[in-house]
């Protein structure tokens, strides 16, 4: 077959109305705001960047250590530092906004009016998307408290919708018993599109020192370890609602991606791995497309739920 | 774009039975053209199960054959399988990370090299780099022990004057590095250091106390290694530029900070 004779696969993607020039994100909190990982990949040739969450005011985070390495994964409790959306939209909004990929802001707040004062700020920004954070492990108030129960979670989303200007994923934590019911609640109040999976709590002691190693004694899991229930969870939850799914959760290659979008997500984020290799979310994407091409697959969103029933 | 190294293993050996030197070569076309010192790098370990690259403070740069020389304690699996590497084996790196020991500070002045433990083996290409061409007007180096067991000392016995604390008195003055300082009535400008945090307090409150600047080399739990998790970072007396807290990023803005600007406790 002569080069010419292959046609390219369309890769891109369409979630609640924006066009994603390739399925491959960043996880929010693994990528900075793009700025650190931008001397590894050319931003250019991502979906999208997902920034690490941002408040209305800046938060300093919990004290370190605040990670861990575990087996195939690690375990974080950053606290979401970050330096408030002020910083944010003047530095970090202005630094991406010179590349050609879509932007997805990840919002964070310890009650419901911290997150709608940034949903508000944000409403005349150059953004594509809101991620709403409502399951961070690590911090005291706020947070996973509105991503939990799903009557808190429909309230919190519906409230969002009304402020927001762009469309609005809900973040879902896999720490419940029943993510369809989570993900049912997220379409109920109005959300765009969900994304999971957070990390799920996990905890390491030193039994030398018989201390807990993180300062938080508890962490958020991440890694390839935890691939397995995201995939799970992933095909739960887009069976369970019409919205888009954006799979997350210990990618670590392109055939992760791949079957993550099987199971019926339209669109990947790569995480923790990006602290293994930062040049991993270009080489997802490209990998993806080489596997289009081998199963003359001719556009990727073909891909989404497409595992066999039976 | 930058990527990963691949690196080559040209030598290792444990200089105790717990410290590992390890020689690493680049491919010729990825050289850096400058190392500082303090500056450190990631090394990946092959394993799967282990994600995350091991930060290690480079111990030694040779410009010409293009080797980075690490000298690390094998503190858990992590560092037990990189000491595991043999000459001839491809180690993949992160880096060369972190801002190092700011050189045009220290120029012509008398600086004073405290390393205490693994803190040892950055001092040593600091101790080289501010020799060379007579950087600094005068370095002592002032290394700390557990015991008798000074790994590295002869490396700066070519370089500078070299003075030693042991813990257990079995060599040098007993006691830690600052002990051998007031015992030696050691005096300079500048104090570089690195070591364990209590030291790194005990460093910063004798700087004051004697008007000496002092940049000191921190450590801490590392996940990215390039600034994007905040995982590792340290308090700082004033608002840090990236964040906006106080809470400075010790792999981008650090290892190495002015000791007067890190609340250490």
């Amino acid at each position: 077959m002569s080069a010419d004779s292959v046609k390219r696969p369309d890769m891109s993607v369409r979630i609640a109305g924006v066009c994603f020039k390739n399925p491959v994100m960043t996880a929010s909190g693994t990528f900075g705001s793009g700025m650190e990982y931008g001397e590894f990949v050319d931003l250019n040739r991502l979906g999208a960047v997902v920034t690490k969450g941002v408040a209305n005011v800046p938060w300093p985070g919990n004290p370190t250590p605040r990670v861990a390495e575990v087996y195939g994964g690690m375990l974080n409790a950053i606290g979401l530092q970050n330096p408030g959306i002020d910083v944010f939209i003047e530095r970090d909004l202005a630094f991406l906004k010179q590349f050609d990929t879509k932007v997805i802001v990840n919002v964070c707040g310890r009650t419901e009016e911290d997150y709608l004062e940034v949903v508000e700020r944000l409403r005349d920004q150059p953004v594509d998307m809101l991620e709403i954070n409502v399951s961070c492990p690590n911090v005291k108030e706020g947070a996973i408290a509105f991503g939990q129960k799903p009557d808190a979670l429909f309230s919190i989303t519906e409230k969002i919708k009304k402020a927001a200007a762009q469309p609005v994923i809900m973040k879902l934590t896999p720490n419940v018993t029943d993510i369809a019911e989570m993900a049912r609640a997220a379409e109920a109040g109005g959300a765009d599109a969900l994304s999971l999976i957070n990390t799920i709590t996990g905890m390491k002691i030193d039994i030398e020192k018989r201390r807990f190693v993180l300062a938080n004694k508890t962490g958020g899991m991440s890694g390839p370890a935890i691939k397995p229930i995201a995939v799970r969870m992933v095909w739960q939850a887009s069976q369970a609602v019409k919205i888009p799914v954006i799979g997350m959760g210990g990618i670590a290659s392109w055939e992760d991606a791949v079957e993550f979008m099987l199971a019926g997500a339209s669109a990947v984020a790569v995480g923790a791995m990006n602290f293994n290799n930062p040049c991993l979310t270009a080489e997802v994407a490209e990998g993806i497309e080489n596997y289009l091409i081998r199963h003359r697959i001719s556009s990727v969103s073909e891909l989404t739920g497409a595992v066999a029933d039976a | 774009m930058k990527k990963k190294t691949r690196m080559t293993v040209v030598d290792s050996r444990m200089l105790t039975p717990e410290i590992c030197s390890l020689t690493l070569r680049y491919p010729q076309e990825d050289a850096p053209d400058k190392v500082l010192p303090g500056q450190f790098a990631g090394l990946y370990t092959g394993d799967a199960s282990m994600l995350l690259p091991r930060p290690i403070s480079i111990c030694r740069w040779d410009t010409e054959r293009k080797e980075l020389r690490f000298v690390f304690r094998i503190a858990g699996k992590g560092t037990r399988a990189l000491a595991g590497f043999g000459p001839g084996c491809a180690m993949d790196m992160l880096g060369i990370l972190g801002n190092g020991y700011p050189m045009e500070k220290l120029a012509g002045k008398r600086v004073l090299l405290l390393g205490g433990g693994i803190g040892v083996p950055p001092m040593l290409e600091l101790a080289a780099q501010l020799t060379e061409n007579g950087a600094a007007q005068e370095v002592t180096a002032v290394l700390g022990y557990r015991d008798g067991t000074l790994f590295l000392y002869d490396d700066f016995e070519k370089i500078c004057r070299v003075l030693t604390a042991t813990e257990d008195g079995s060599a040098g003055t007993a006691g830690n590095v600052l002990d051998a300082v007031r015992a030696h009535s050691l005096t300079a400008d500048v104090i570089c250091a690195c070591g364990p945090l209590p030291m790194l307090r005990a460093v910063k409150a004798y700087a004051q106390e004697h008007g000496m600047q002092a940049f000191i080399s921190l450590e801490e739990r590392m996940a990215c290694g390039v600034g994007a998790c905040l995982g590792c970072v340290t308090p700082t007396k004033e608002v840090d530029a990236h964040s906006h807290v106080r809470n400075a990023r010790i792999c981008t803005e650090g290892p190495v900070f002015d000791a007067r600007e890190v609340e250490i406790g």
